[in-house]
């Protein structure tokens, strides 16, 4: 399955939810927030919540700035 | 003789006792970041939203230096150049730190100079405002704006001193003051601030509080920087709610005349 992650393609098994793509990310237990298609996936429901083809996923977290 | 106490400064209901805020960019590394800002004694910081770095090993996370339960975060919109991904950027910050309803909008015009793009900043706030935010707003330092912007119900009006970064300086302390005249709201410098004299300046003018990054960070020596911004900011408060003597044309002076010697 083909979805863009943070603006490029990637690739993953099937049937995988957002909690499963974290985890593979290695971010589980990292203070990140998780959005599909423009809509915010709380963090109660990323086990949940499964990715479809061409989702559009983006993955975020707090950096330095002013 | 006793000096009464300053009111409380207070940003969506919360009441803080420093005026300076700080942001959390362009330091060397995060050892220089904590240290700088608790020396600037700032309790309330803000930071950048960024997607993460895919295949790099997860470094220290920023939120680990300047922790939800020392400070008060404020998630920042810079980098945005359209309402929408402002809003999306505000609602991506909620759910990383749990619901946090405090923000700093910013939506930018131009990368040359990220002078605020208004038209774009008025529309993103009006959404963020219905959807339950607080928030503070970098506008332009136009006084009609600032009160629209008030009158929308944003908790902070914060008008640029001058362009993001550069270190200017307030160039138009006229239009600041009369922002500051006419809000209800607390109203802070946010962008410009060079030196020590420029946070002064900011609040002699009446300002509620300055917000800045640069002026610390790129200090050759950031914490000593971070001690004079809060001593500034300090005096320059005094300084406006102790008003200034009047200017005069011609000397006046300090000691009497009568009793001279030579008189």
């Amino acid at each position: 399955m083909h979805i863009q992650l943070n603006g490029e393609p990637y690739t993953l098994e099937a049937g995988l939810t957002a909690a499963d793509l974290i985890d593979q990310l290695a971010l589980t237990g990292r203070r990140v927030a998780v959005e599909i298609n423009e809509e915010i996936v709380p963090r109660s429901q990323l086990a949940t919540t499964r990715l479809a083809e061409d989702d559009q996923v983006e993955v975020v977290h707090a950096i330095g700035g002013g | 003789m006793t000096l009464q106490n300053d009111t409380p400064f207070t940003i969506a209901g919360r009441n803080f006792s420093s005026r300076l805020l700080v942001g959390t960019g362009k330091y060397k590394d995060f050892d220089e970041t904590g240290a700088a800002i608790a020396e600037s004694g700032a309790e309330i910081v803000t930071f950048a939203v960024r997607r993460t770095n895919l295949g790099q090993e997860a470094g220290p996370n920023l939120l680990d230096v300047i922790s939800p339960s020392r400070y008060t975060l404020l998630p920042n919109t810079a980098g945005c150049y359209t309402a929408k991904d402002a809003v999306r950027t505000c609602r991506l910050a909620r759910e990383l730190l749990d619901g946090h309803k405090l923000v700093k909008l910013e939506v930018l015009g131009d990368e040359t100079t990220l002078y605020p793009n208004v038209v774009e900043t008025l529309k993103a706030a009006e959404t963020l405002l219905a959807d339950g935010f607080d928030v503070m707003v970098y506008t332009s330092d136009d006084p009609i704006v600032a009160r629209e912007l008030e009158a929308m119900g944003c908790c902070a009006i914060m008008p640029l001193g001058s362009l993001i970064g550069s270190g200017h300086g307030i160039q138009n302390p006229h239009n600041v003051r009369l922002i500051v005249e006419q809000s209800s709201v607390p109203v802070l410098v946010d962008a410009g601030i060079g030196t020590a004299s420029d946070a002064a300046m900011a609040m002699e003018l009446g300002c509620d509080g300055v917000l800045l990054n640069t002026a610390i960070a790129h200090a050759r020596e950031p914490l000593r920087m971070a001690r004079a911004m809060k001593s500034a900011v300090e005096a320059g408060r005094d300084a406006f709610l102790a008003g200034r003597m009047p200017r005069r044309q011609t000397a006046d002076p300090s000691s009497p005349f009568a009793g001279r010697i030579n008189g």
